[in-house]
């Protein structure tokens, strides 16, 4: 319960610790964002504009009232921030938390299913292959893993667009589902969905599963020497039993911080793929608004990743403690 | 490995105490000259066995602060057991291991390509011929040309010298934070060890790329190859830092550790000579791991345009033959965009396969092996290139040594 309350306190703690970041961004850098958005609205509303009205516009911009002091401007824009409030995007005119808003749940689903796709199959065909250790399937699986483990993403993804989307036409080259089809939980929405899903979501599976399949392997061999397993084995227990409680349990345990680090990474290159494929999610929006100097998109944007993720590697964590009993302790005893 | 292999006397005790030497790196080196004529003569040997008891052989007894080495030697034979050591054996191990020697063998194409490279192929330019020539045309341009009639040969072994700064630069940054923070807490342990691994695992919470984006976009900085490296691996030290620290939790209890700190040898020489290099295979692979992140997301980061550059690289190539050739849509340009993506895996396949086998290098019972081949030419190939099941040994071995690969 303490080891909870922790967790969940420092998961705050990181969202704050952004959130302040982000603020410290946009308001205190000489040169920065705030000096390039007065100048702009300077430029849009010519010379006539009173000092007021521009700071009127940028507080309604950032949800920061420029001619305060510091700190009132900081509790401001964290309480505008804990009401969903996130400011106005400079570029498409409407507040940011309606255009990302409706992102978040696409952008999740595309590293949610490539994460879990990618694991599932690199654990299952890592395994597979430490039981045949030594064969020639083994040989050429680990070769083809170590060639998946150095490809990046986009690069299975630009190839995917070129020749099943624009050459063999097999796939939809952009967009998150057919436009015609009216949007709800019917059948011929959800398919255009995963269709226009499938080609993301495998490019990331495919190259993550390599690396996956890699570890699995190896620590699936390692497990195969151990004493205990001799001693299962003695006992009689079924092959089945073995398997899975003895040998994949202790494989895809330490691999359980590989895959917090890798709900990041999945994050992180979801912004590529998402540009790649023009889908509209989170990532999409964040280079558009970089690109038109969006600030308030752009910091929305990277605060909603942020949130996204911590919420992830925070359940994950939280899991792991709960699978393997082991990790609530630690080494917190002062030393040396 | 042992900190103190380079003093022979200690690690003679080292070996065993039962006074057997059995040191292979002495018996390579030396031979039999170097063992005392009689062993009756020599002093007891006290030490601790595993666990912690004392122990003596049973020797005439002379005080263990009386001893003497019982056999020196020149600093020729010094000289020659530091080559042995440290340059002949890792070598041979590398080129023992098709997967480390294949992966040296590409990222020292690359280096050679970004050293040499630059001052044999024309510098890239307009019009240098036909306008979006294609791949294995002409002999001129091997690579094909863009959509101004820029050489792609010319302009991608132009762009190798800045990428391999961003790469060093990034893995250097991120490995040596990684590595002092994580073994300092995890060796200290206690309230540093709390709040530094409170403020690593929020580092860890925090998307690296995206947060690469808004800085680079927010600070409007320059487009050097150093800076993007680090930037790139801003956070990337936090990872790592959390792996070394849990190794750390294991390595501090061992016995060498706790004789060290009995002797009362400092904290920060204790990290550095007794724990650091122990993980230097595991710190090894992550180095090469990291670079082929930074490689991964720079070009994944330049191909979006939202990283300054200087001169055009490889990211950059790519964002010009989609964005604005079209080579996704069109098989026209397609030469445009397959080189430097070529280029970038095969690169990151030379870093994948070197880190595979950087565990080798240091793995201590790969080494002795090697190290005792100069003296009696090898008890049976233990690594015959090409040999499926020496392969498939060595891969055990290396895949059951890290957990945290890549992802």
């Amino acid at each position: 319960m303490n080891y909870v309350l922790k967790r969940l306190g420092q998961a705050v703690l990181t969202v704050l610790v952004v959130v302040s970041f982000s603020f410290a961004l946009i308001r205190l850098l000489p040169g920065g964002p705030m000096d390039y958005l007065r100048a702009k609205i300077i430029e849009q509303g010519g010379s006539d504009l009173s000092q007021e009205a521009i700071n009127m516009r940028i507080e309604a911009q950032t949800g920061i009232t420029t001619d305060e002091p510091i700190y009132v401007q900081y509790v401001d824009y964290m309480t505008g921030l804990l009401q969903g409030d996130f400011g106005q995007s400079v570029w498409f005119g409407d507040p940011v938390a309606e255009i990302i808003g409706p992102a978040i749940p696409w952008t999740v689903f595309l590293t949610g299913t490539a994460l879990f796709l990618g694991f599932l199959v690199g654990i299952s065909l890592g395994a597979f292959m430490a039981y045949k250790e030594g064969s020639r399937f083994d040989v050429g699986a680990t070769g083809v893993g170590l060639f998946l483990n150095s490809t990046p993403n986009y690069v299975v993804a630009l190839l995917g667009l070129t020749f099943l989307g624009y050459q063999l036409e097999l796939f939809p080259t952009g967009g998150r589902y057919a436009s015609e089809l009216t949007v709800g939980f019917n059948l011929p929405f959800l398919l255009s969905v995963l269709h226009h899903g499938a080609l993301p979501i495998l490019s990331m599976a495919i190259v993550a599963f390599g690396g996956w399949a890699l570890n699995m392997r190896g620590n699936s061999i390692r497990i195969l020497g151990e004493d205990f397993l001799r001693v299962a084995r003695l006992r009689g227990l079924s092959t089945r039993r073995i398997a899975i409680r003895y040998v994949a349990r202790n494989a895809i345990l330490p691999m359980y911080t590989g895959l917090m680090i890798a709900i990041g990474t999945a994050f992180g290159g979801a912004i590529i793929i998402e540009n790649i494929f023009a889908y509209p999610g989170v990532g999409f929006y964040m280079i558009q608004s970089i690109n038109s100097r969006d600030y308030p998109l752009m910091m929305g944007a990277f605060i909603l990743i942020t949130v996204a993720m911590v919420i992830g590697i925070t359940i994950a964590d939280l899991t792991y403690g709960w699978i393997d009993p082991r990790a609530r302790g630690g080494g917190s005893r002062e030393s040396y | 490995m042992n900190p103190t292999d380079d003093r022979a006397s200690v690690d003679a005790e080292d070996a065993g105490s039962d006074g057997a030497v059995k040191d292979p790196l002495v018996d390579a080196v030396g031979g039999a000259d170097v063992r005392p004529a009689d062993a009756r003569k020599r002093s007891a040997i006290t030490g601790h066995d595993r666990h912690g008891q004392a122990v003596t052989d049973g020797g005439e007894a002379v005080s263990q602060f009386e001893q003497t080495a019982e056999f020196t030697m020149s600093k020729g034979e010094r000289r020659r057991q530091w080559l042995e050591e440290k340059l002949l054996a890792p070598a041979r191990i590398v080129w023992s291991d098709w997967r480390a020697r294949t992966g040296l063998l590409v990222v020292s194409f690359y280096l050679l390509m970004g050293i040499v490279g630059p001052h044999v192929v024309a510098a890239p330019s307009p019009n240098q011929g036909r306008r979006l020539l294609g791949a294995f045309r002409s002999l001129e341009h091997p690579f094909g040309t863009t959509a101004s009639g820029v050489d792609l040969l010319s302009q991608t072994v132009h762009a190798t010298p800045a990428m391999l700064l961003m790469l060093a630069s990034g893995a250097v940054f991120s490995v040596v934070l990684g590595t002092a923070i994580g073994t300092t807490s995890g060796y200290k342990g206690g309230r540093f060890d709390s709040i530094a691994m409170t403020i690593n695992d929020m580092a860890m919470t925090i998307p690296g790329l995206p947060l690469t984006i808004v800085l680079a976009s927010v600070l409007q900085i320059e487009g050097h190859p150093i800076v993007i490296g680090i930037l790139i691996t801003i956070n990337a030290w936090a990872g790592l830092a959390r792996a070394i620290r849990s190794q750390v939790l294991t390595l501090r209890e061992s016995e060498y550790v706790e004789a060290s700190r009995i002797m009362g040898i400092s904290t920060p020489k204790i990290v550095l000579g007794d724990i650091v290099p122990n993980l230097m295979p595991y710190i090894t692979m992550n180095f090469v791991q990291q670079a082929r992140m930074v490689i991964f997301g720079s070009v994944g980061l330049y191909f979006l345009g939202v990283l300054p550059y200087t001169s055009t690289n490889w990211g950059v190539m790519m964002d010009a033959a989609v964005h604005r050739a079209g080579a996704t849509s069109s098989l026209l340009a397609i030469h445009w965009l397959l080189v430097p993506m070529f280029t970038v895996i095969a690169l990151a396949f030379g870093l994948t396969l070197l880190a595979q086998g950087a565990d080798r290098i240091f793995n201590p019972r790969v080494r002795a092996r090697h190290a005792e081949t100069i003296e009696g030419e090898g008890e049976g190939g233990d690594g015959d290139p090409g040999d499926g099941t020496s392969t498939t040994d060595a891969m055990e071995k290396n895949a059951g040594g890290t957990t945290t690969g890549g992802i």
